[in-house]
């Protein structure tokens, strides 16, 4: 008796974004708000940072209200039924229940129960984590439509009195639908992570030792030295070979999308390439700050938003942060 | 074959001028980088790492915290080339 072959996933040969979506904080936060605690300036925060405002989100927005109105935007943009998500990834380091997670939530808010769904910790490296799992689901056949969202509530876990990275950050949600496509529409992704620099960026202390009284509540400290200067010249390297896998030239491109840290992260990192002046650059922390997760999709939205960009060029996005982890790919603009 | 000092002061001098500005003639051995030429966490991490190409040296990021002044950086690139 012969046994039965196992049928496999029918694959698909190439996968795109189909739309983004973006919420952020609906507070504007000025320098001014924010400078006195960490004896600072506007000047001085606008001169190291290249922000002018972040955004918040008041003690009555959530982190899911953000992710719920970014991920409408999308799958309304997309022209897709909720009902065709087949996976839901949820990044973000903002989710204040280690269990049940944010995402199977937000399948059941957005009307794609029973999507399987799942959170993942890649902190300002995890939209393009995300990305780069659903370009994989979609292309192996396991789900026809994948929602990404990267969404943090920062504001929860920062400290006004901290220099280090809590004055710069924000607020915000965004989404992306991935499906199939007729062309390649996500190239490879270049990814990986540095465990030896655990320290570099994180929480202050755990929550065991909040719950045993050794520790205030945990808000995030990073090590600035450190993580800009692999945030610059390691993380260039990543860019310039996402480029390299995706078979194209940095004048190739029309948009470059990294996480928004800094602008003298983003600015040194444009010389590091040396990018062609057509390429638009976003620099989407000028006006909403350092949103982790968020920012990479917040940034081509605003751009494409704006019209600085046009909906079918090529776009170098990159995530880098806590872990440390990176990712970077190319992608067709939206 | 170990740099001579005047060598590294004359090139840092030039890396300091690239990112900030300051003219090379103020970077002296005695200048502190940050309460006399204002230079902060970020530029001093982009001259550290211009420092390494200029001198094929290596600065550990735990290093960079003990070059106070023009001196110590000099000293240190010196006695690592």
């Amino acid at each position: 008796m012969t046994k039965p072959e196992l049928k496999q996933y029918d694959t698909v040969k190439y996968s795109r974004i189909y739309a983004l979506g973006a919420a952020r904080g609906e507070l504007v936060v000025t320098n001014d708000d924010i400078a006195g605690p960490i004896d600072s300036s506007d000047e001085w925060i606008r001169q190291r940072t290249g922000i002018v405002t972040r955004r918040r989100a008041g003690a009555n927005t959530s982190l899911m209200d953000m992710a719920v109105a970014a991920s409408n935007e999308a799958i309304k943009g997309a022209g897709i039924d909720p009902k065709e998500i087949g996976a839901v990834i949820f990044s973000t380091i903002t989710h204040q229940h280690a269990t049940p997670s944010a995402a199977t939530m937000l399948a059941e808010l957005v009307g794609a129960n029973p999507a399987p769904a799942y959170d993942i910790s890649a902190a300002c490296a995890g939209y393009c984590y995300g990305i780069a799992q659903a370009d994989a689901l979609v292309r192996s056949g396991v789900a026809k439509f994948v929602l990404v969202v990267g969404a943090e509530k920062l504001s929860d876990v920062i400290d006004p009195t901290d220099r280090t990275i809590s004055f710069l950050l924000g607020d915000g949600a965004g989404a992306a639908i991935v499906g199939p496509s007729d062309y390649a529409g996500i190239a490879p992704t270049v990814w990986g992570s540095d465990g030896s620099k655990w320290d570099a960026v994180g929480m202050t202390s755990s929550m065991l030792d909040y719950r045993d009284g050794k520790s205030s509540w945990p808000t995030i400290r990073q090590e600035g030295q450190t993580v800009f200067r692999w945030a610059v010249w390691e993380m260039a390297k990543t860019a310039k070979k996402a480029l390299e896998v995706a078979g194209i030239e940095a004048s190739d491109l029309s948009a470059l999308v990294t996480h928004q840290a800094n602008i003298r992260i983003i600015d040194e990192m444009v010389k590091q390439l040396d990018l062609p002046e057509h390429v638009a650059v976003a620099r989407d922390i000028v006006n909403t700050g350092n949103t982790s997760a968020a920012s990479v999709p917040l940034a081509m939205h605003e751009l494409l938003r704006t019209g600085a960009v046009k909906s079918g060029g090529y776009a170098l996005e990159i995530g880098f942060g806590a872990g440390l982890a990176f990712a970077a790919q190319v992608v067709v603009l939206p | 074959m170990a740099l001579s000092q005047t060598e590294v002061l004359a090139g840092l001098a030039e890396i300091v001028n690239e990112e900030t500005g300051i003219a090379t003639d103020a970077v002296a051995l005695d200048k502190h980088f940050t309460n006399d030429l204002d230079i902060d966490s970020i530029s001093m991490m982009t001259i550290v790492v211009n420092c390494e190409d200029k001198f094929g040296v290596k600065i550990p990021d735990e290093e960079v915290k003990n070059l106070e002044t023009v001196g110590d950086a000099v000293n240190f690139i010196v006695s690592a080339s």
